[in-house]
């Protein structure tokens, strides 16, 4: 393949030729095409019914229902059809949808707390990494702090280690401190690992702001603390943004310790989805309207941050 | 460490002499000094908290063997007994061999895919943009959740891959089981981690070739040199640092892997998938062998810990560039 590529770089390596470019562009198309599929088939079959959706051979065209998402957010319980013969006419589309399988709804299913665990877990902890973040972050940009390097590193190293192997003495240690299965566990831990990519990052932007801007503002008679508030961080607004989406898309996707830590209170969205059963098995519509629901935001999210995508994925190291 | 933080003494430009220790001696408030240290204490002390203090008990409870499903026992110190037990266990060997498969296989697959669209993508051709962000989508996705998701399009019967291959090859939909099949289970893994992160070696690739300037390209053109020799002793020398970048980052980030494994074939069929984060947590959450999974965690920190080393050490040097 690259063979091909170097030989239509003959012509001009600065500028490709319109029929490289096609080339390029078809195949670069097709891999993003077969790339998205897994994720267009997760949108559709939300919208299909049990039975379409674990239907032989699988069902490109189906009828497109919203039981679903009624799936995900009840609880139904099956009776007999006299007993819904007998029940007065439903009054929502939802308890319809329901009685078609002679089914009612016996009440609210858990998805709803655990979202809401995952929205206060999600933003408490980035909002605790990004402040912890921007302040040492500023400290080790601006002052010769000794060993800075060091420790830098020790920041960074706590990220390395693998969740499950951290998770042994935080379940021992919050066990002993009643921190188990609680949001405020969640959130200190979330916020231990996010923040060592919240100063990597942040200091990286800090970086890039000339120092003078604050030199003059201390000229002034501003203290160091209105020069960090007045020039800095407007100035950071953007890095500091980025920075956080970065963190809540971590706390939002993350598994291995939701999964190891919580069980009921505290459980997040990505344990709880896979738990998502009909009768007999996953509930796969349900699965998917979930799972649809769960990823919606954080596309909308890449989008945002394409600028920044690069930068938060390798900490700071490479930069466009 | 206070007492020997000091302020950064840098010259500014434009700034005389004069006005700098006018300024120096007008900064009012809190000296910088106690600034630095406020700023960055809470930081520290958090990681102390939830990762240091946590990490010394654990290196204690490693020399003993504690199990919590009988935490009624007196806790016994045992020495090295429980390293003992890892090294010259084989399976735990297998687990490793399983594990270094694994990151060996779908790092260099992610390499090549993500090179090669990178390379693509850098021919600029219309709608490049909107395309890559469509590739990009499934690294930030989590893990876990399209993991989970996974099993269903894997499923034999009913799957839509089982399908889509067997339209292409003819081979019947059910005959094989991607999740299920000692021969295909490793590969399928590799296969949806590839999925998720050659994206990832794809963007850093691209800021790469992005870094090459124009004139070297124009410089090898007057010297006639081949499309071949460009790629060889210009493309290829100058992306190797960011693709160093990559492989350690995505290296370390495999060694580690749990989340997609664990809800896509949870170590199996048997243990053929069984990677040592899933043996790990199996040694602690359902055996409940404290002691000696504190030991497997304690070996697995230190060959993370090594391998960050070096990965600290690569982007230093590519920070320099």
């Amino acid at each position: 393949m690259t063979a091909a590529i170097a030989k239509s770089t003959a012509h001009s390596i600065v500028e490709s030729t319109p029929r490289a470019k096609a080339v390029a562009g078809s195949l670069v198309i097709l891999y993003a095409v077969i790339t998205i599929l897994p994720l267009v088939w997760i949108v559709a079959t939300a919208f299909k019914s049990q039975s379409d959706a674990i239907a032989y051979p699988p069902k490109v065209l189906f009828q497109p229902t919203l039981e679903g998402y009624v799936n995900l957010f009840t609880v139904r319980t099956r009776q007999t059809p006299d007993f819904i013969a007998k029940l007065p006419p439903p009054e929502t589309w939802y308890d319809k949808l329901v009685r078609q399988h002679d089914m009612v709804i016996a009440g609210p299913s858990k998805v709803v707390p655990r979202f809401v665990n995952s929205l206060i877990i999600g933003f408490g902890s980035t909002f605790l990494a990004v402040f912890l973040g921007t302040l040492a972050a500023y400290a080790f940009s601006r002052f010769r702090i000794p060993l800075a390097d060091d420790l830098l590193f020790f920041i960074l190293s706590t990220r390395m280690m693998p969740p499950v192997a951290v998770a042994i003495p935080i379940y021992l240690m919050y066990r002993q401190l009643n921190l188990t299965d609680t949001r405020l566990g969640m959130i200190l831990l979330y916020t231990a690992v996010n923040v060592s990519l919240a100063v990597w990052l942040l200091k990286g932007f800090i970086d890039e702001i000339p120092r003078e801007y604050e030199e003059a503002a201390l000229v002034d008679g501003y203290t160091r603390l209105q020069a960090l508030r007045k020039v800095v961080l407007p100035q950071a607004v953007t890095g500091i943004a980025a920075t956080a989406i970065f963190c809540l898309i971590f706390s939002w996707n993350e598994y291995a310790f939701a999964v190891l830590l919580t069980s009921g209170e505290a459980q997040t969205m990505p344990p709880f989805i896979p738990f998502i059963i009909g009768e007999g098995g996953q509930d796969w519509p349900a699965v998917a309207a979930a799972t649809t629901l769960f990823v919606v935001p954080i596309v909308l999210f890449t989008v945002l941050l394409r600028k920044h995508l690069l930068r938060g994925i390798t900490f700071g190291a490479v930069r466009k | 460490m206070t007492t020997i933080l000091q302020p950064d003494h840098v010259t500014i430009p434009g700034v005389s002499e004069p006005a700098k220790s006018r300024a120096t001696r007008r900064v009012r408030g809190l000296s910088d000094r106690a600034i630095a240290w406020l700023f960055v204490a809470p930081t520290i002390a958090l990681l102390l908290a939830i990762n240091i203090f946590p990490l010394v008990w654990m290196i204690r409870l490693s020399f003993t063997s504690l199990n919590l499903s009988m935490s009624y026992l007196p806790l016994r110190f045992v020495g090295l007994d429980n390293f003992t037990d890892i090294l010259t266990d084989e399976d735990v060997w297998f687990r490793l061999q399983t594990t270094a498969q694994f990151v060996i296989s779908s790092v260099a697959l992610q390499v090549v895919i993500g090179f090669g669209l990178a390379l693509l993508i850098n021919r600029q051709f219309r709608g490049h943009s909107f395309w890559t962000t469509m590739i990009l989508l499934p690294m930030m996705l989590s893990p876990a959740v399209v993991g989970n998701f996974w099993t269903l399009l894997f499923q034999p019967q009913i799957g839509p891959f089982n399908y889509l291959i067997s339209l292409f090859t003819g081979v019947p939909p059910s005959s094989f089981s991607m999740t299920g099949e000692v021969a295909l289970a490793p590969w399928t893994i590799v296969l949806v981690d590839t999925w998720m992160w050659a994206p990832y070696v794809m963007l850093i690739c691209l800021a790469g070739l992005r870094s090459i300037p124009d004139y070297i390209y124009e410089a090898a053109e007057v010297d006639r040199a081949s499309a071949w020799r460009q790629f060889w002793s210009i493309t290829l020398p100058m992306t190797v640092p960011f693709l160093m970048l990559a492989v350690l980052f995505r290296a370390i980030e495999n060694f580690k892997m749990f989340d997609m494994v664990n809800l896509l074939t949870s170590g199996g069929p048997g243990s053929t998938t069984e990677l040592v984060s899933i043996t790990l947590k199996r040694a602690a959450f359902e055996k409940w062998r404290t002691g000696y999974s504190s030991a497997l965690a304690i070996i697995l920190f230190v060959t993370v810990f090594g391998a960050a080393n070096i990965y600290v050490k690569v982007l230093n040097k590519v920070k320099q560039r």
